[in-house]
């Protein structure tokens, strides 16, 4: 069977990419501290030595669309070209392509299937910054074949966060059964509190710092029952009108498992939305 | 009132760099131009299908028309597409997250629970 080899839970921000790759007065002076962080993030992963990256994330209104929203969506396709013209336009994304991982998508999309997730599916997917930015930060040359699974968090109404939670598991157990002798690594970016085009957009921290504060401990704790018991679709409302995507960390939870403490953990706090890292290893960290 | 169309202006304009710059320099024209060759145009189908009921209501296209991005706030609209959009439109008359924060400042009145977005 396959192995899991490393769950890894991240914010995704997109101007990492520019902030990081920009030069003297167009440097931001936090960039330097930020590049630090997140190479030490991709240690994390390149120690795991992954052959497939299964890619959960939110696509932004590009290709998903009100006449047609899925809750959670599979990609099946030998290829992902990603980034939309309104990235590049805002955040200065550069067009990627991915190789898919098909073998591994057909099994999710059956498997998953009969195992209650009425799983919607697509063949021909272009990705967006959900997906792409922890490729960016994690897995810079791109080489690494992908499966990615999209959730709605974006077009109410949404699934349940336990929903989340439940698929997070569902997705641990179909890799781990994969007739397959593939590393595989989980991969899932989400938010903290964040706002979005409403009153407290672009503060000099995220909007709600003791929701982040919570949330990382949740997080790091793998204290899904503390969670659980406090986080609502209403109750996300009130650390800002983006925290929805938060549920993307409770899905990562839910592959990690209950009361798995992270083996990396960090965060940095940004003006607009605090970033957030982790890192599992499910069965002990690779020799180096 | 129709959130959704609403919704379906802000994402069909803003992933078209020539409407974004029509809409910034004639949002008039464009909010009409748009109503009528686009509203019922369906976005996920073969080109040529059209559906038959969608039209704004008057407070919707003075919105638009407008620029008034506390409006479609109000109104439902997603933020996140209106944010979208219209930093794509402002952003470049103001100098670094100027006008991102005074976008926020503008909503200042507006408190929880914030109005409902779902279509």
């Amino acid at each position: 069977m396959a192995e899991l080899v490393a769950v890894i839970a991240s914010t995704h921000h997109p101007f990492y990419y520019r902030a990081s790759t920009s030069t003297g007065a167009d440097r931001p002076p936090f960039a330097d501290e930020w590049v630090s962080k997140i190479e030490t993030f991709r240690e994390t992963l390149t120690r795991a030595r992954p052959d497939v990256l299964v890619m959960v994330g939110s696509d932004h209104f590009h290709q998903l669309w009100l006449d047609n929203m899925p809750q959670f969506l599979v990609g099946k396709a030998p290829v992902f070209d990603a980034n939309w013209y309104n990235e590049e336009r805002e955040f200065g994304l550069p067009r990627m392509t991915l190789q898919g991982q098909e073998d591994l998508s057909s099994y999710i999309l059956r498997e998953g299937l009969d195992a209650g997730f009425d799983l919607a599916f697509s063949n021909e997917l272009r990705i967006d910054h959900s997906i792409t930015c922890p490729i960016i930060t994690l897995r810079p040359e791109a080489d690494l074949p992908i499966v990615p699974i999209y959730t709605n968090i974006f077009a109410p109404p949404l699934p349940q966060p336990k929903r989340f939670v439940q698929l997070g598991r569902t997705i641990r157990e179909l890799v781990e059964s994969w007739p397959s002798d593939q590393r595989v690594a989980v991969i899932g970016t989400g938010h903290l509190s964040l706002e979005l085009g409403g009153p407290r957009q672009f503060g000099p921290h995220g909007p709600d710092p003791e929701f982040d504060r919570k949330a990382v401990e949740w997080i790091a704790s793998g204290d899904l029952e503390g969670c659980l018991s406090e986080v609502t679709l209403d109750s996300l409302h009130a650390p800002g009108n983006a925290t929805h995507g938060f549920m993307d960390f409770m899905l990562m939870m839910g592959v990690a498992g209950e009361g798995k403490k992270a083996d990396h953990v960090d965060s940095l706090d940004l003006f607009h939305t605090m970033e957030a890292y982790f890192t599992w290893y499910p069965n002990g960290v690779s020799p180096a | 009132m129709s959130k959704y169309l609403l919704d379906k202006f802000l994402y069909t304009v803003d992933r078209d760099p020539d409407l974004v710059e029509r809409y910034r320099t004639d949002p008039a024209g464009c909010v009409a131009d748009w109503e009528r060759e686009y509203a019922n145009k369906l976005l996920n189908c073969h080109s040529g299908e059209r559906s038959t009921w969608l039209t704004f209501s008057d407070d919707e296209r003075a919105a638009l028309a407008g620029h008034d991005h506390v409006r479609l706030f109000e109104m439902g609209a997603h933020p996140f597409l209106t944010l979208t959009l219209f930093i794509a439109m402002f952003e470049r008359d103001h100098g670094p997250l100027e006008y991102q924060l005074a976008y926020a400042r503008a909503m200042e009145h507006i408190s929880l629970p914030y109005p409902d977005i779902a279509t």
